[in-house]
């Protein structure tokens, strides 16, 4: 086992180094994952955030949506209505000017969520590193929170599920939403969204950026030091995890 | 039927006697019942295979009686701490109990099912975890 482990922690070590290999000031080859050791609980000192930037998002490609519903296992959406979303596309448009948009939309992962404050029994929450989830153990599904959430990003489990992905558990009779794919970025991965994005996007990078809001280095925060973002809805002060560039 | 006879005479006799004969009935009626619960046929033994042997994460006699306690603990700290260890992770029990020929823990063999059928306990992890190890949803989203 110990040998197991001194042979994991070396490549380990050995790809972060790989991974930290510097091509110029402040422009590495990969961006060293944020990976934290298994044992090792979350913390604030981490704000999960993503970056959407409209500018680069394509009406009519819907690569984010078809990713999260296969590594969440989500069924196709026949019943828009009581089916679970936990991405959609949103095309906008200015009637004015004609100016039109589309961007992917789901949960923003507050920091003071609406959701948490009306949970009855503590089943919706917000981990320390800023991803609201909810625990299903605890969830009574009085969709309390879908009606607080001005997102419009939860959805109810209306019928008994059998497909579920291992590491992605969902059961009838309770509230479900984008959980970031916190098993994905426990192991130092990206959402499956993010993932999709980029590689639609081929060599130019996605418009869907993921990452560490409290690390002044990640790409994610210097990106927001740079351009004007935006979080939908400010006025209600939710403090968003993500953000969108272009609207 | 016969121990309330015992006891009857007993109370009759020395006041002293009366607990060691009730002592004495009580272990005639357990015999009884034990003898006929000894009757085969009558109870379904559940059928434990383990597929992989080897050490288990904890000893058997442990992981027999506080195997649910260890999964809960494990289950809120994963939850809410982002806690990912193997030990006494449900997806790890699943993929080292998980019956070769169904590759479910479920099932009239199922190494969970088969149990908990015996002891009448319905546990309602089945609800939403999945009982068989690596499967990745092939479902995709249309939106």
């Amino acid at each position: 086992m110990s040998e197991n482990n001194s042979r994991r922690g070396f490549l380990a070590t050995s790809a972060a180094a790989l991974a930290g290999l510097t091509l110029a000031p402040g422009i590495r080859l990969v961006e060293i994952a944020a990976a934290k050791p298994d044992h090792e609980p979350v913390t604030a000192k981490v704000r999960w955030g993503m970056l959407i930037d409209t500018t680069r998002c394509q009406s009519g490609c819907t690569e984010c949506v078809s990713a999260c519903g296969k590594e969440n296992g989500l069924s196709e959406v026949t019943k828009p209505r009581t089916d679970a979303q936990w991405i959609r596309k949103i095309d906008l448009k200015e009637l004015k000017t004609g100016r039109a948009l589309s961007l992917p939309m789901m949960c923003q992962h507050c920091a003071h969520p609406p959701c948490v404050d009306v949970c009855p029994t503590g089943a919706s929450f917000k981990r320390a590193d800023g991803i609201v989830l909810v625990d299903r153990h605890i969830c009574i599904g009085c969709r309390y929170c879908m009606m607080a959430c001005p997102y419009k990003a939860r959805s109810f489990v209306h019928e008994p599920l059998t497909d579920q992905n291992p590491e992605v558990p969902r059961g009838q009779g309770c509230v479900e939403s984008c959980t970031l794919c916190v098993h994905r970025v426990d192991r130092g991965g990206t959402p499956a969204c993010v993932e999709a994005c980029a590689a639609a996007g081929g060599g130019n990078g996605g418009a869907m950026l993921f990452g560490d809001l409290n690390d002044p280095e990640s790409a994610i925060a210097k990106r927001i030091r740079e351009v004007k973002t935006t979080q939908v809805r400010a006025d209600l002060k939710l403090d968003l995890g993500v953000r969108y560039e272009g609207i | 039927m016969v121990a309330r006879e015992i006891v009857g005479a007993a109370s009759a006799a020395q006041g002293r006697l009366k607990p060691a004969l009730r002592l004495l009935a009580a272990v005639a009626l357990v015999g009884l019942a034990g003898f006929a619960g000894a009757e085969p046929g009558r109870t379904p033994k559940p059928s434990i295979t383990i597929e992989k042997p080897g050490q288990c994460v904890e000893p058997t006699d442990v992981m027999r009686r506080d195997h649910m306690k260890l999964l809960r603990h494990q289950r809120d700290k994963t939850m809410h701490e982002g806690i990912r260890t193997k030990n006494h992770s449900l997806n790890e029990c699943i993929a080292c109990h998980a019956s070769q020929k169904t590759g479910s823990v479920l099932g009239k063999d199922g190494f969970c099912q088969s149990c908990h059928d015996y002891a009448a306990v319905k546990p309602d992890c089945w609800d939403c975890h999945q009982p068989k190890p690596g499967l990745k949803a092939a479902t995709g989203v249309k939106p």
